[in-house]
């Protein structure tokens, strides 16, 4: 449209048009208007991403009155820390265990889903994305009292079988278990409905004509949905990652980081040093690890996704 | 390879019959075509031989065996769908190759079967590409070389042209047929196209709101159809239907269409309609080419009459006239150089050693 406009603009202008000041051709050049239509969504990215970014990397080559510059002496301190390498292990296991379990659940229900006659579809849709949009500061209140060693109702109902109590999370491998899997029952739906999505998109005609070829219905999956669904898995997965290993909430309201900072992950070590810790640089040098991890995971990800493209 | 066998096919969705009890006997090696227009059957009746759909009643029969309850998996059929359905992710070869692989063939044999295929398919140098890379035609190609390297018991074409330009079409069904010379597996063609029913099929099925119209090679459906729906659905232009009645003047048994044309039968006709009531509401169906412009020598059982044309359509080697008797629309095709104009009088011939004669409240061909 604004080629037009500016195309149109020019036929109109008067030959003498030429001999105006550089302003008045810039203003008519292609790149130009482009730049103009793009600028409030700069200011905003620059506003909202640039100057964040910018400014926590500032923040993290101060001391911590915040006085001094010190360049990389937080980062090389925090390396020195067995702590700083345990949130990193921890944060790896947590977000990676929790993405696939995620992925493996969602791609399941989807599966079901996808199966329910159409009349029915939507009311099961609907439950089943409850758990995404119920705020987790909520939701994991609940699971809070679910998991209390002495009152709670899995502990309750274990008991009839002669197991436990489980100190849910009090104990290391307990705590790690609890925290995944309520971040697991808060994300599998977001995966149920992307790869929802992508089943729908499939070709009916593709799964005859491998019934027709002889595929069984695990080879159907193998060879025809799992391909096809590749780009959405691709990028749904990448999403996910990016947000279980930015997450904050459910570990901070389940476990607060503990026992013994076992189950820290990089949001809220960085809010335990940072804000609990009064050392705003050393947590903001820890959050900006996020970044390389999270780059090169990226990069792994979509490295083939703009290749394949839309192979249909 | 194997004959196959329908008996008392029924398919009904809720309270909808789509397939009303068919019956239909292929033999080996037999290239049927069914035939018919959208919403008549004939796909779900290809579905149910494939087994992508259920049968409600009756049996299915492939190679003697009833198959009414295996899966498409395990009826050693092939299909080629509408829209090729391709695997998009997978190259020629692979999608080619799919079905040979899932039953773990060797790897030497599938590389010969799929190099036989290309070849026989002129797809060689496509192998290596995915099916976004191709046109329309090549993308039949490999559709159909998919089905022939797994050399089926029977081939199953659902429409397998009508998403190709007109051009291209022509030109795969010279394609098609050409394979079915080579390859001579049964196959079933399903098709709303006519022209491709009279010209690919051993015998074509005419199927109409769920039953069989009738069943025979193109000549004799075209020339001795059983029924009002099938004399108009083959042939193109379609076959005219004329309301007429039969008189008895003089001893002779005459045809009257309208008030002013009436003509004589030939005594081959007229002993076969002498029988007939001569109250019944009768149909002349005459084909557009036994519609043709008069000369001084016509020979017996043709007769002519003046009528003025209202339209004209010159196709190069032949020009079809319309014009109406009694308000009924009627198509002719005369020479070219007959001298046929819009809105001008003209005098044609009309073939009755050609004509049928049809029930009109029942449609069939008397």
């Amino acid at each position: 449209m604004a080629d037009v406009v500016v195309e149109q603009g020019r036929v109109v202008r008067p030959t003498g048009a030429r001999k105006r000041t550089g302003l008045r051709n810039a203003m008519g050049r292609k790149s130009t208007v482009a730049f103009f239509l793009t600028l409030p969504l700069i200011l905003l990215i620059t506003l909202l991403v640039l100057y964040p970014a910018v400014y926590s990397i500032h923040l993290a080559s101060l001391n911590k009155s915040m006085q001094k510059f010190v360049g990389f002496g937080n980062f090389t301190f925090l390396f020195n820390r067995d702590t700083f390498w345990m949130v990193v292990k921890q944060s790896c296991i947590f977000a990676i265990t929790a993405v696939f379990f995620k992925a493996l659940l969602g791609f399941i229900v989807a599966h079901f889903v996808h199966n329910i006659p159409a009349k029915g579809q939507r009311k099961w849709r609907g439950m089943l994305l409850v758990p995404w949009v119920i705020p987790p500061a909520m939701s994991t209140l609940a699971w809070l009292w679910l998991f209390d060693p002495s009152y709670s109702a899995f502990n309750y109902t274990l008991s009839f079988f002669g197991i436990g109590p489980i100190n849910w999370l009090g104990d290391t491998l307990w705590a790690r278990f609890s925290v995944i899997l309520v971040n697991v029952w808060y994300g599998a739906p977001f995966f149920m409905i992307m790869y929802l999505a992508a089943l729908k998109s499939v070709p009916d005609q593709l799964y005859e004509a491998a019934a027709i070829d002889g595929a069984n219905w695990w080879q159907k999956i193998w060879f025809i949905t799992l391909p096809m669904m590749r780009n959405i898995i691709a990028i749904t997965t990448l999403f996910s990652l990016i947000v279980t290993f930015a997450n904050f909430d459910i570990v901070r309201i389940l476990t607060s980081g503990g026992p013994l900072d076992r189950t820290h992950i990089f949001a809220t070590w960085a809010f335990k040093v940072g804000i609990e810790g009064s050392d705003i640089p050393l947590g903001a040098s820890v959050s900006l690890f996020m970044v390389p991890i999270l780059a090169v995971a990226a990069i792994f990800i979509l490295r083939d996704v703009s290749k394949r493209g839309n192979e249909a | 390879m194997a004959d196959v066998a329908l008996r008392k096919v029924v398919k009904r969705y809720d309270d909808v019959e789509a397939v009303r009890g068919i019956d239909l006997d292929i033999a080996d090696h037999e290239f049927i075509v069914l035939v018919g227009p959208s919403g008549c059957g004939k796909s779900t009746t290809l579905r149910m031989i494939a087994g992508l759909e259920d049968i409600s009643d009756g049996d299915i029969m492939i190679g003697g065996d009833v198959v009414n309850d295996v899966p498409p998996k395990d009826r050693d059929i092939a299909m080629v769908f509408q829209n090729y359905a391709l695997y998009p992710h997978m190259t020629v070869a692979e999608n080619m190759s799919f079905g040979l692989r899932l039953k773990h063939y060797p790897k030497a044999e599938i590389k010969a079967r799929v190099t036989e295929a290309a070849r026989l398919l002129d797809i060689t140098d496509l192998i290596d590409r995915k099916p976004k890379q191709l046109s329309g035609g090549q993308r039949q190609r490999v559709a159909m070389g998919r089905a022939i390297v797994r050399n089926p018991k029977v081939f199953l074409f659902d429409e397998p042209l009508s998403n190709l330009d007109a051009k291209l079409r022509v030109q795969m069904r010279i394609e098609i047929k050409k394979v079915h010379q080579k390859v001579r597996t049964t196959t079933v063609y399903v098709t709303h196209d006519q022209v491709e029913a009279m010209t690919l099929a051993d015998r074509v099925v005419v199927m109409n709101k769920g039953r069989i119209e009738q069943i025979g090679t193109p000549n004799e459906l075209y020339h001795k159809p059983a029924t009002r729906f099938v004399a108009g659905f083959i042939g193109s232009p379609a076959m005219n239907f004329i309301p007429c009645r039969l008189e008895d003047v003089g001893g002779t048994l005459q045809i009257r269409l309208t008030d002013r044309i009436a003509f004589a039968l030939p005594p081959a006709r007229a002993a076969r309609y002498n029988a007939l009531p001569r109250t019944d509401k009768l149909l002349l169906g005459l084909r557009p080419e036994h519609l043709t412009e008069s000369h001084a020598h016509l020979e017996p059982g043709v007769e002519s009459f003046d009528t003025v044309l209202d339209v004209t359509e010159p196709m190069g080697m032949e020009t079809l006239v319309y014009f109406g008797l009694d308000g009924t629309p009627v198509c002719g095709r005369v020479n070219p150089n007959a001298g046929a104009k819009d809105g001008a009088p003209m005098r044609l011939a009309m073939d009755l050693n050609n004509m049928h004669l049809l029930n009109e409240a029942t449609g069939v061909v008397l």
